[in-house]
């Protein structure tokens, strides 16, 4: 068996992969969060919320209406943005002439309210989601075992990214969405309508994270309690990466996965810790974030 | 007048309510107050302040338990070790303005739960416990009574420190940054600095609070240093109005007490509970119930809010 740095190979490659796992997961996030906050100028907690409740309506859906995988994947997230939609509508529309603070204080709320609520009723033990068929099982690349789904994930994630970014970089309605960022008021004076697309970002926001749960449901349990933990190391690798830019909330997210991963193979103790280590680096040294641009 | 009253009922509520309640109160409250100096006067966002309360309960109740020092050396020890800690994590997080210093600060305060739910000395997911109260000339904390008086004359301290902070020069600077920090940067105030020592009186504040809380419950756990808390204390500040004097007060009593009484009667509803309190407070009553009452007032006597 080969070794790296007096680690087995398997184990290498195998925390390698775990790593590119939970990067894709930090980078769909991440990107949610960039394209919210972008259009909308708040913080939005209950991201992790949504997530959750992303993984749950799948899980709902196979359990007891038995809708497979595959519709999961495309309903659930368009259930979460309908719901995102309905937030935006009913109560963040009321704050943005106010203080950017109130925007993250009630979307703090809002995650406990969700938390709470699927807490009160599937309890904190996980839920566990059966691997569709067509996506259990592994490949055998010759030096490690790579299993199908954990390939699915990075692929579908970074197909995701990519049309996200794509989208917003190079489509007529991305560009109406970067003018509105840069100056709301003339665009909106150029004929755009600027407040439905406010409300169809954070809509849009929503459905990303909603995504995201439904492709972790599989990988990991779905529990009430799986995104409380995550958002917090996704604002961690928000505030390393700076929010300005697409790509950059997408390289970020996957790169300090893959640290974690590493981390997990050579430090173990400081695999929970070694984003906000990370974090706490690089606002020594670029406090605008990797990519970010000071204001 | 209104001092007197908060006094006068201070010395006899441990004769009507359990002292130990009333003792949570103040606790929360001091932890609300010193909080509110930070988001209340200087518009600062912490999301992390859980961490100074949580580093401060463990320290003192590691003093007291495994050094065997006296009480005060004991509240002394926490307060500092917050102290130290809140000019670590400040001196990051001022480089960040706005809503990613809240996101700073909290990623950070993670950061040390982490620590703390693998350090050997914290007990792990047990917490500390048995953290002997001791004697204070010659009194016995042990009786709930004798430690009530102590833990009142802490607060009233503490509050009054604020006070004075808050009408001092140095507290009108930091006035000056919330409302508008290009120009308190203008008038030739070195803002980071003005920042930084109010984040570290913050957390130094945030630590007597955790640390008196520990000799009061006898025992330190994780929940204290849990982002949970640290929402906790957004909340009670927002509840009972931000940048006002006795918001703080008010906002920790009713959350508390709300926490008290729910607590065995709904269960896990109490976060949606919580939760919902604040959508309704962001979304209704953005200055509390004092800011709220004081408008009131002001309307009332005619005057423009």
């Amino acid at each position: 068996m080969s070794e790296i740095f007096g680690i087995p190979m398997q184990a290498f490659m195998g925390q390698l992969m775990l790593g590119l796992v939970n990067g894709s997961f930090y980078a769909m996030l991440s990107l949610g969060l960039a394209v919210i906050f972008g259009m909308l100028n708040i913080i939005n907690f209950a991201h992790g919320a949504l997530y959750m409740v992303g993984a749950f309506t799948a899980w709902l859906g196979l359990t007891y209406l038995g809708v497979g995988y595959w519709q999961g994947l495309l309903l659930a997230p368009l259930c979460v943005g309908a719901f995102g939609v309905l937030i935006e509508r009913s109560m963040l529309h009321w704050l943005y002439k106010l203080d950017h603070l109130y925007g993250l204080l009630l979307t703090f709320g809002l995650a406990l309210v969700l938390e709470g609520l699927f807490t009160n009723i599937f309890g904190v033990s996980g839920q566990p989601y059966t691997i569709p068929d067509e996506l259990s099982g592994a490949f055998n690349l010759g030096f490690m075992f790579l299993p199908k789904y954990r390939a699915w994930v990075i692929v579908a994630s970074l197909g995701v990214c990519f049309a996200t970014w794509f989208m917003i970089e190079k489509t007529r309605l991305g560009a109406y969405l970067r003018a509105a960022t840069e100056n709301p008021s003339l665009t909106q004076a150029f004929g755009i309508n600027v407040p439905v697309m406010v409300t169809l970002t954070y809509g849009f926001g929503c459905a990303l994270a909603g995504f995201a749960g439904v492709l972790a449901a599989p990988a990991i349990q779905v529990s009430p309690l799986m995104g409380s933990n995550l958002i917090i190391v996704v604002f961690a690798v928000v505030v390393i990466g700076g929010m300005g830019s697409i790509l950059g909330s997408i390289l970020t997210g996957i790169g300090l996965g893959v640290i974690e991963g590493l981390t997990k193979v050579f430090y173990p103790e400081a695999s929970s810790t070694v984003v906000f280590i990370t974090m706490a680096i690089v606002l020594m040294i670029r406090p605008a974030g990797l990519f970010g641009k000071e204001k | 007048m209104g001092y007197v009253a908060l006094v006068a009922f201070g010395l006899v509520a441990p004769f009507f309510i359990y002292p130990v309640l009333v003792m949570k109160v103040l606790c929360f409250s001091l932890f609300a107050c010193a909080f509110n100096l930070l988001l209340g006067y200087t518009g600062l966002l912490s999301f992390g302040h859980a961490v100074f309360l949580g580093t401060a309960g463990y320290v003192a109740g590691h003093a007291l338990k495994v050094w065997q020092l006296p009480p005060l050396l004991g509240l002394l020890a926490g307060t500092g070790a917050a102290t130290v800690l809140g000019w670590a994590i400040g001196s990051l997080a001022i480089r960040r303005q706005g809503i990613y210093f809240a996101m700073v600060t909290l990623a950070l305060a993670q950061m040390v739960y982490f620590l703390y739910l693998q350090a050997p000395f914290t007990g792990g997911e047990d917490g500390l416990q048995g953290v002997p109260r001791g004697s204070l000339f010659g009194l016995d904390l042990a009786d709930d009574m004798n430690l009530y008086y102590v833990v009142l004359a802490i607060f009233g301290a503490a509050f009054w420190l604020i006070q004075r902070t808050i009408h001092s020069p140095f507290g009108q600077i930091l006035k000056a940054i919330r409302e508008n920090e290009p120009r308190a940067i203008s008038l030739g105030y070195d803002v980071a600095r003005y920042k930084l020592l109010a984040f570290v009186l913050s957390a130094g504040l945030a630590g007597l609070a955790g640390a008196t809380k520990t000799l009061v419950f006898k025992f330190a756990t994780l929940t204290d240093a849990h982002w949970h808390t640290s929402g906790e204390v957004v909340l009670m500040t927002l509840v009972g109005g931000m940048g006002t004097v006795f918001g703080p007060l008010v906002g920790a009593t009713v959350i508390v007490t709300l926490q008290n009484e729910l607590a065995d009667k709904v269960g896990s509803l109490v976060t949606v509970i919580m939760g919902s309190i604040f959508v309704l407070c962001v979304l209704a009553f953005r200055r509390g119930i004092v800011g709220e009452s004081l408008a009131l007032y002001k309307r009332m006597i005619g005057q423009k809010a």
